[in-house]
């Protein structure tokens, strides 16, 4: 059974038709990366996935269930890190689980666990004014994958730093999924990040938008900063940014 | 501490440099006291009436301290309310603003004509003034929450309360704080006002009183008293921001350094 599964589905708000027949299948374990050009309905379709709304036609089903917040079998985190700042880094991280009605310390004694593994250990007392911005984001993904929900999915995650930190974090992503293989849908506009972290990049065309190629990654795992030089790291992200040129020529008039 | 006395010696100075002035004006031209009074004379009165003045002041503080009590609970409820409910939202609102325009000189009086002379016509006098910054800056701390972090937590599956307690409370906090401030200095001088229209004992009374004796210089004192009273509940409103904001001073120390 496919972790996440896109059937044929159409999300209109009125006269604005914003995804129409999308179809997308994320296996166990996979990393998935959807991009599209910008205004291209990436979060309208990150909704859909999230469970936060309801697509107009075909069905987006999670572990063979329709997406639903109730459901709880996404976690998603957002571009901004939303870390609050009256929250120390710990209560922060453990927010998630209070939210979804885990005692508040059996949620800090869970996230407290995963605090070495994400780098971050000595910071829960911290408060999250006081960390870099990969580190915030770092907490924010912890704060995502305490939940051990099957799906874990990243709105354009690090879009919000600055170039050499995101680089950073790209590499320390791809290294953490390696160790927990978590199955991820990153939505990026990003190509780089996208052909660096993704087993299948889904390219979307603009609005209404649909799934124009799929391509596959043939870079081996782990990947790390040599992919960055590697000739099939420079072919595939031609071949994504074909795509995205491709769709966007077609409309230009 | 250091930084509150960098913030004090400015205005102290420049009540030193006025009252110096103040009294070499009414030393130097022989001012008669009942007139204007030197600051040294209201002081030195003021001082002689110490007892008068303190058992005067404390129906006054009891009447602000209930008052606000009653503001506080009243804002609270109405600004969760408007929070959650659009319908009172719209239906209340709008005359919460239009109830500021009620000038309180004419209902303080009616207060009195309904409730008799005692504590509650003191307290809702008190309440009146201070209740609206309160509840529309709490109204408007509640509806300023970032909709991405609802967003989240709402894809988390948690209800409306669970996110109104972990994130509308806490963002709305430095907004709350600021109508604390600006009410609580409202809230003294209601009180005095208050007992202007009609009181058996506080200082609104008290400086009624010495004014038609010619006191005028325990009417300065009477006022300094109220000033003080109000310039310490202001002073509390940031040791308690302190405690139950503490998160805000490791942002403060984050950047400065």
């Amino acid at each position: 059974m496919s972790s996440l599964r896109i059937e044929g589905v159409g999300k209109s708000f009125g006269q604005l038709e914003v995804l129409r027949d999308l179809e997308l299948a994320v296996e166990p374990g996979e990393f998935a990366a959807v991009i599209g050009p910008s205004g291209s309905g990436k979060s309208t379709l990150f909704n859909l996935v999230s469970g936060l709304d309801r697509p107009t036609t075909g069905r987006v089903l999670v572990e063979g269930e329709p997406a639903g917040v109730e459901s709880g079998k996404v976690a998603y985190m957002p571009q901004k890190d939303l870390l609050f700042p009256w929250r120390t880094v710990l209560d922060n991280t453990a927010l998630g689980l209070e939210a979804q009605g885990v005692g508040k310390k059996e949620a800090r004694r869970r996230a407290d666990a995963l605090f070495a593994d994400f780098g971050l250990d000595g910071f829960q007392k911290a408060y999250p004014s006081q960390l870099s911005g990969g580190m915030r984001q770092r907490a924010a993904l912890l704060r995502t994958v305490v939940l051990e929900r099957p799906v874990l999915l990243l709105d354009e995650p690090f879009g919000a730093l600055d170039s050499l930190t995101r680089t950073e974090m790209q590499l320390w992503l791809a290294g953490m999924w390696q160790r927990h293989r978590w199955t991820v849908v990153l939505v990026t506009h990003d190509i780089r990040e996208a052909v660096l972290l993704a087993d299948t990049v889904h390219v979307l065309s603009p609005r209404p938008a649909t799934i124009v190629d799929r391509v596959e990654v043939p870079l081996a795992r782990p990947r790390g900063a040599d992919d960055f030089t590697d000739p099939d790291f420079a072919s595939t992200e031609r071949r994504v940014l074909d795509a995205l040129r491709g769709t966007t020529a077609v409309r230009t008039p | 501490m250091r930084p509150i006395l960098r913030s004090l010696w400015p205005p102290l100075l420049v009540l030193t440099v006025v009252l110096g002035g103040w009294q070499l004006y009414v030393t130097a031209a022989g001012v008669d006291p009942t007139t204007l009074p030197s600051p040294a004379r209201v002081v030195e009165q003021g001082w002689l009436n110490r007892q008068d003045l303190w058992d005067q002041t404390l129906p006054t503080l009891q009447e602000t301290l209930l008052g606000f009590a009653l503001s506080f609970a009243a804002a609270w409820l109405v600004a969760v309310l408007l929070d959650f409910s659009s319908a009172a939202r719209r239906g209340l609102y709008p005359l919460l603003v239009a109830s500021q325009t009620i000038p309180i000189v004419a209902v303080a009086p009616l207060l009195i004509i309904w409730f008799g002379f005692g504590l509650l016509p003191k307290m809702l006098v008190v309440t009146l003034t201070t209740f609206f910054p309160l509840a529309a800056n709490l109204a408007a701390g509640f509806a300023a929450t970032d909709r991405e972090a609802m967003r989240l937590l709402r894809s988390l599956g948690a209800g409306r309360w669970w996110t109104f307690r972990l994130v509308r409370v806490p963002s709305a906090m430095p907004y709350f704080f600021a109508g604390l401030r600006v009410s609580i200095t409202y809230a003294v001088v209601g009180a005095v006002f208050a007992e202007y229209a009609g009181a058996e004992a506080g200082l609104g009374i008290y400086m009624q009183a010495q004014k038609s004796a010619f006191r005028t210089d325990l009417v300065f004192a009477a006022v300094a008293v109220t000033a003080a009273l109000s310039i310490a509940l202001f002073g509390a409103t940031y040791l308690l921001q302190r405690l139950v904001l503490p998160w805000e001073r490791a942002l403060k120390e984050d950047r400065s350094s």
